[in-house]
This record gives C-alpha cells, structure tokens and sequence, in this order.
C-alpha cells in the first residue's frame, strides 16, 4: 500500500517535473550572478616592485615523461612480466585489458586495441607474448600518429592570443606561469590576463607567477566579467606591441551549462579584440578518469579547443584518457605537466609517453 | 556521455522476458554491461572484478519472479551488493573532550582542499561549532588568500603565517585554545603520494597537530588512480574519511565506491556545487544507482514523500491528463518543486529522463522568472491564458520585470504542455474514468507513454523498473 502510494507520489511528481522542465528548458538561459562589470585595473611587471625572474630554466635539464612519470612504471612492467613467462593464454587478454584500464585508457579503446591481436594470435600472425606486446605498442603508437602538436604563435602586428579552459583544480593557472616563463626566456613578449575572475586569490596566484616571469599582467575585480579582462588584456597588449597574451578562466564543469555560456562569450569577445585567438588548451589532470571525454567534448563544443595540456603526469596517474580524446574527438595533445616548477611543462612527444608506459 | 546500463540492458531484459531460469551465458550477458557500466564509471579495475564475482554467484540459477524482469533482479542484487560496499551508515562526528577538534585535510593538487575546508568550517558552524580555519598550504601561490576570502565568506577567522607549514599548523593549534575555538580545520597543500618529501611533511603537520579526523579530499573525477593515492595517504597519515569533491559535475563517481573498498574508510562529505553551502555528509545508499548510471530513484521518492503531499498530487495528475491543469496548479507545483531543491539536481534522479534533457541546465533562477511572470497575471489569466491579449501581456511583462517576448514563450509552451497533457489523458481513459483507485492506473499509464515520447519510437521507453501496466507499484531495482 504505501510502496504504491509513493510511486504515484514520485509519478505526479515526475508529470509535472517533465512539465516543468518542458518549460523552463526552452526558456532562455540567464546567467549566473557572477558578472558585475567593473573595469579592468592594470598592472605590469615593471611598476610593481618585483625581484627579478628567476632563471631556473637555463640551471635545470628539461625532464622528460620517462623519468618522470616512469616512477611508477611497475604497472605496465609487471603485467608484461607475468605475460612473458606464460605464453598466450585466455589469463592473458585479461590481464592485458586490466592493464590498459588501469592507465584510464577506457573500455571502449582498451577492446579496439585488443580485438585485432586477439584475432592476430588465432591466424597465427602473432605467436609470442612478445609480438602480441610489440603490436599492442604499435597500435598505441599508431592512435597517436597524425597530430600537429605546435602551439601557434605565428600572428604578426597583433597579439597572439592562447586561452586556457578546463574543469577546476586542473592547473590552469599553473600551466600559465609555466608558459609565461618558457616563452619570455626565450624572449617572447607576454601578457597575463586574470579571466578567472570567480575563484577566491585565482588573479593573486597568477599575478605571482607575472612577477616571477616578468610577463605584463591585467586584473579585474574578483566577481568581474571574465570576458572583459581577457579583451582588457588583448588590447593592452596591442598596444604595447606585446607578442603573446595567455588568457586564463575560471575552472568550471562542463555540465553546468551557464558557466559554458560565459566561456562561449569569453571566445566572443577575445575574438573581436585585436588579435589572433590561435590557441585554446583544454587543460586536462592526468587523474582524471572517463569524464576526460566529457570535459573535450564539451569544451570543444563550446571554445574550438585546438590542444590539450595533460598535466600531472609526474604522479602515480598514467593519463590515459587522452588516447580516448585525441582519436575519438581528433584534439592533439600538445604539452605536458611534469612537476610544479616552471620547466616542469614539455612538448608532448608520443614515443616518449608511450614509452614510459610501456618501459 | 555513456549509454545508462539501464538503456543497454533493456535489449536483454527483452529476451530474457518470460525465461523461468537464468542460465549462466544469461548471467554472463547481463555481468558483461555491468561491468562496463562500472569501468565506465572509474570503479577501480580490481574492485569491479570482485564485485562481478560476488554477484555471479548471487545470480545464477535465480528463479525469475513475475514482477520483475531477469535484468531487473540482477540490478537490484547488483544495487544491493554495491550499497554494500559503499557502507551503510554516514559517518558520525564525534568531537573530542578536551577541545579543539583537530580536522586535516589532504589529498593531491587541484583536488579541492581548500574549498572543501571552507565548506566544512561552514558545515561545523551550522552545527553550531566554533571553527578556525588554519591555512598551512604555503606552496601554491596565494592558497592563503584563497582560504582567507572563502573564511570570510563563511564567517570564519582563518590563520596563517608564512614560513614552515608545520609551524604554521603548531602554533594554528595554539591559536585556536588561545581563542577558546572548538574546532580547528588544518588545509594543507596539494602532493603527489609519490612526493616522499611532501608526504613526510604532511605526516609531520599530522604529528604535530594530532588531528581527530583526516579527510583525503577525492576529485569525484578521479580514474583508477584514486586507488593507489588513497592507499598511499591511508599509509602514511591512517585516513579517516573521505571528502569527495566536484560531485555536482557529470562524473559517476565510481571512484567513491574504490577507495572506499580499498582503505575501508567511509565517505564522510561531499560537494555537490560551487556554492559554499552545496556541501553535505555523504549518503552511500544514493551513490550506487549513480555509479551504475540508473537514475537515483530512491532519493526521489523520499525528497517526494517529504514535500509533496499524496493527496494533492494524485489530484494535480489527474486534473492534468484531464486537460484542465492552470497556470494556477503551475505555479502550485513550481512551488512544491522548489522545495526539494535545485531543479537540475531532481532532473538527474528521474530514471529515464531523456538525455538532452538531464544534460540541460534547469536553472532556479528560470523557475523564479516563470513564477514572476504567472504571479503578475490576474487569477482569472491564470485560469484562462487564452485571454491574454496585448496589453495584458505587456502589463504582465512590465509587472514580473520581463519581456514581452517572455510572456509569450511561457503562455505558448503552457498551451502545449496542456495539449499534450490531454493527449496522454485521453490515451489513459479507457481505464481511469472515475475514482481514485483508477486514476491511479491511468497515471502510471500515461507516464509510460510520456517516457516513451522522450525515449523515441522503438527506443528505450522511459522509465527503468516502472512495472507492467497494472503491476504492483514499486521501483524494483530500488526496494531494499
């Protein structure tokens, strides 16, 4: 009796839910109460009394994704181990399948990779442990092939402009500072706009990183519209003839489908400023598991995201959902986290990530 | 996103349909999309093994009953098991005698430590605890400010000094006898659990502070690594609790449900959004219909028993497929609805929701509007919208301070929403002419026939675990 009183409870309920929702949807979208418009307020690297940037880059060999995130390379290692000693048996398609999961890798890729070795041992192509490895390897390799992985920095006259999204506690602002760093040491011309403007201390954190790069650095008010200071930022950049203008935002879920509206304008009006909006990175945690293919399809979908930043790969975590990203959504992943100090940010190299699975 | 496991096992249930027994290449269907469907939710690789194993032997040779299907029985063993694991009780305070409460919070970079210790200092002083919010993470840049801002938010001090974060955290403890604070909340920076140097540190922050709890903060979008991270601070700093963080994003969690199961230590709190006060102890029976992707209907049917009174819905409903629901009944329901919290999140518990529709934003400040435009009509608008002509629009526009246009669209879906509410009534008829007990049946009916509008021709119809026409009325998955 009462189990059926609270179904048709939760029935009504789900009526005029519909109802509602059939409404309310269709209703156009308003936006948060984040955007109070309040001007930019500006500051540079030479006002503020700053100790000059610290040149840990020349001092430091860049690391690479085999030492790094070969720390705890045990995973793939062991696996193989076990594989090796025993020749290919039903134990071992298991065992391969648990180890591409354990690296995020995903179950759809996973049996897209594994199905045609399956198929390859029972024609008796592949006979080995060891072949059926080296051609799991290659068929890694091979999902990574095709990608142009540079960062466009190739406007002239206007400021080239990179923006960076990604859902929050990624390391957006971190791998701002970083780039910041890079490039000015090689002598690019840079300037820091704070568009997260939502984030308690966000501007403070990277204005820390302005000071330690020597980049220029445009602010607004904490709750200030976000798109505002980017275009604040490219102009002010134009007009100092600054080369290179990285754009931070405010880290958001991509199910929350206002905050992608503001993103969307951010694109916008970065767009109308003058200069070249070349790059959007979709900054990705290497911890992250299948919502990884949410967050690009999501943040593709609303900023023409042209690359991924795959960042914390120095940890335990093998970030393997960017296979899934790069061939189900065609978005190349171009930089790599490595640690938390400036040059701790590389160019992504697939051998060098496949390796370190692998090694 | 994923297909719901309940969609792709639709396809089964529908052959197994009228089985007496299950065989075990069933069996083996059916564990086969569990199993995804929990990879797909980042359950960890070692634990989705067990689990399968566990309800293989629960499974096989079950009698089909009549109410369910075979699908649905293996869902609700399934349910059950994972229930199981995520633990049955939310975890219980208890406070120490000799105060402060020592509370550190750790966990990797970027999992949201310092947000999550704001929101607990804000949880503790709606408890009515006085808390200190202590900022010992003086690595990242400005994570002091942070915590400072988000402090005074909360209307809770917070203490800092720079230098050695463990000092920081000693002489935080001192403050907070000092300002006679009965609670003291440690925020600590973010590390890799390989970091050997940063783990020490925080094991001396441990040391130093003895704190009563320690929460691992856990990103609710955290893959197969979250086994190895928890497993690590579990070994170092003995974890008391888990605080997941980001639960409002789209991720399925199944990350809970791993480290869980891995370090044994319950799931204490969890954000469920970015503002300070979307934060609250964690119900593990609701986290399992999540992680399997079915619809949190158990969580619906209590928020519906709290707020909605039976009566006076199984009244609406029928006024509703009789054609002859207002704007008045609306703005009644708009209300009620409103009661059980965010919109978007009781969209998210409706089983069978059609995906363009739980992806959706329903935002609350668009109930507000809608509620503003049907509040500045007279009573008599509200019975009959169709005498709504232009200067009634616009005085209504001008009184809820919207747009014509506004109005417009409201009155204009409203008048379709009532077709098609006639149209599902006049399909229910047959059955439900008078009297409650029948109007029952009929409801239910049209609901089926509304999911299957949503799910398209042929396709999955609606609502998972709504019985047969006439069946008994429960939500079998979900029946504990």
């Amino acid at each position: 009796m009462l189990a059926s009183a609270t179904t048709n409870i939760a029935i009504a309920l789900g009526a005029s839910g519909t109802g509602v929702a059939i409404l309310v949807v269709l209703r156009s979208r308003s936006n948060r109460t984040r955007t109070v418009a309040s001007p930019a307020v500006e500051t540079s690297a030479d006002d503020v009394n700053v100790p000059t940037v610290v040149k840990t880059a020349e001092a430091t060999v860049t690391p690479t994704v085999r030492e790094k995130a070969g720390r705890t390379r045990s995973l793939f290692a062991s696996a193989f181990q076990s594989i090796r000693g025993r020749g290919i048996d039903s134990a071992t398609w298991d065992e391969l399948e648990e180890t591409l999961l354990l690296a995020d890798i995903g179950i759809g890729l996973a049996t897209r990779l594994l199905d045609p070795l399956r198929a390859a041992v029972k024609d008796g192509s592949l006979r080995s442990p060891d072949e059926v490895i080296a051609a799991l390897r290659e068929g890694m390799t091979a999902q990574l092939a095709t990608s142009d992985r540079s960062l466009h920095l190739d406007a002239v006259g206007s400021p080239n402009v990179w923006l960076f999204v990604g859902v929050n506690g990624v390391g957006k602002t971190t791998t701002i500072g970083k780039i910041a760093t890079a490039q000015t040491a090689q002598g690019t011309t840079v300037l820091m706009a704070a568009g997260d403007t939502f984030r308690a201390a966000a501007a403070e954190q990277l204005q820390v990183w302005a000071e330690r790069s020597g980049a220029a650095f445009v602010r607004g008010a904490e709750g200030g519209d976000p798109a505002s200071v980017i275009f604040d930022g490219i102009q002010s950049a134009a007009a100092k003839g600054i080369e290179l203008v990285l754009g931070d935002t405010a880290g958001r879920l991509q199910n929350k489908s206002n905050l992608m509206e503001e993103l969307k304008k951010v694109r916008r009006v970065a767009d109308k400023a003058e200069g070249v909006v070349n790059e959007v990175l979709l900054v990705i945690d290497a911890t992250t598991g299948q919502n990884g293919l949410a967050q690009a399809r999501e943040f593709a979908a609303a900023t023409d995201v042209t690359g991924i930043v795959l960042t914390k790969l120095d940890g335990s975590a093998k970030g393997g959902i960017v296979f899934a990203i790069e061939t189900e959504l065609g978005i190349p992943v171009k930089l790599v986290g490595l640690g938390e100090t400036a040059v701790d940010l590389i160019a992504f190299d697939p051998s060098e990530f496949i390796a370190a699975l692998f090694e | 996103m994923f297909d719901s496991l309940g969609d792709r096992l639709q396809g089964i249930a529908k052959r197994l349909r009228g089985k007496g027994r299950l065989t075990e290449a069933d069996v083996d269907e059916v564990l086969a999309e569990i199993r995804t469907a929990l990879l797909e939710a980042d359950v960890n690789v070692g634990v989705v093994r067990d689990v399968v194993a566990r309800i293989r032997e629960q499974t096989i040779g079950i009698t089909v009953s009549e109410a369910l299907d075979p699908s649905q029985q293996i869902i609700k063993i399934v349910n059950a098991e994972l229930v199981a694991m995520l633990g049955g009780e939310t975890l219980k305070i208890a406070y120490s005698s000799i105060p402060p409460t020592v509370i550190l919070m750790a966990g990797l970079q970027g999992s949201g430590k310092t947000t999550s210790a704001a929101k607990l200092a804000r949880w503790f002083k709606s408890q009515g605890r006085q808390p200190l919010l202590v900022g010992a993470d003086l690595q990242r840049p400005a994570a002091v400010d942070q915590l400072r801002t988000l402090g005074a938010q909360v209307g809770v001090p917070v203490f800092s000094e720079p230098g050695d974060p463990v000092n920081t955290a000693r002489r935080g403890l001192e403050e907070a006898r000092r300002l006679g604070k009965d609670i003291l909340i440690v925020d600590t920076a973010g590390r890799l659990a390989i970091d050997e140097e940063m783990m020490q540190q925080v094991a001396d922050i441990s040391r130093a502070v003895i704190p009563k709890y320690t929460f691992l903060v856990v990103d609710a979008m955290t893959g197969q690594d979250a086994v190895s991270v928890a497993k690590a601070f579990d070994e170092r700093l003995a974890i008391d609790g888990v605080i997941l963080s980001k639960l409002d994003g789209d991720a399925r969690g199944g990350a809970a449900l791993s480290v869980k199961t891995v370090i044994g230590k319950p799931i204490a709190f969890a954000a469920t959004g970015e503002r300070i006060d979307a934060f609250e102890q964690f119900h593990p029976d609701r986290m399992a219909g999540r992680i399997l992707g079915m619809g949190d209907v158990l969580t619906l049917i209590e928020q519906a028993e709290k707020v909605f009174e039976a009566d006076q819905a199984e009244e609406t409903a029928a006024r509703m497929l009789e054609g002859q629901f207002t704007l008045e009944d609306f703005l009644e329901q708009l209300q009620q609805l409103k009661k059980m919290g965010p919109l978007s999140g009781i969209m998210g518990m409706l089983p069978g929701m059609p995906k363009e529709m739980k992806d959706a934003q329903v935002g609350d400040d668009q109930v507000k509007l809608t509620e503003a435009i049907i509040r500045s009509m007279t009573p008599h608008e509200r019975r009959s919208p169709e005498i709504i002509n232009g200067s009634r629009r616009t005085r209504i526009a001008v009184g809820s301070g919207t747009q014509v246009a506004d109005v417009n669209k409201l009155i204009k879906q409203f008048t379709e929403m009532q077709k098609m509410m006639k149209k599902m009534g006049g399909l229910a008829k047959p059955q439900g002419k008078q009297g409650k007990g029948k109007n029952k049946v009929s409801t239910r009916q049209a609901m089926r026939e509304l999911g299957d509008m949503f799910g398209g021709a042929g396709g999955p119809g609606g609502f998972p675990g709504m019985p047969g026409a006439g069946g008994p009325g429960q939500f079998p998955p979900f029946s504990k």
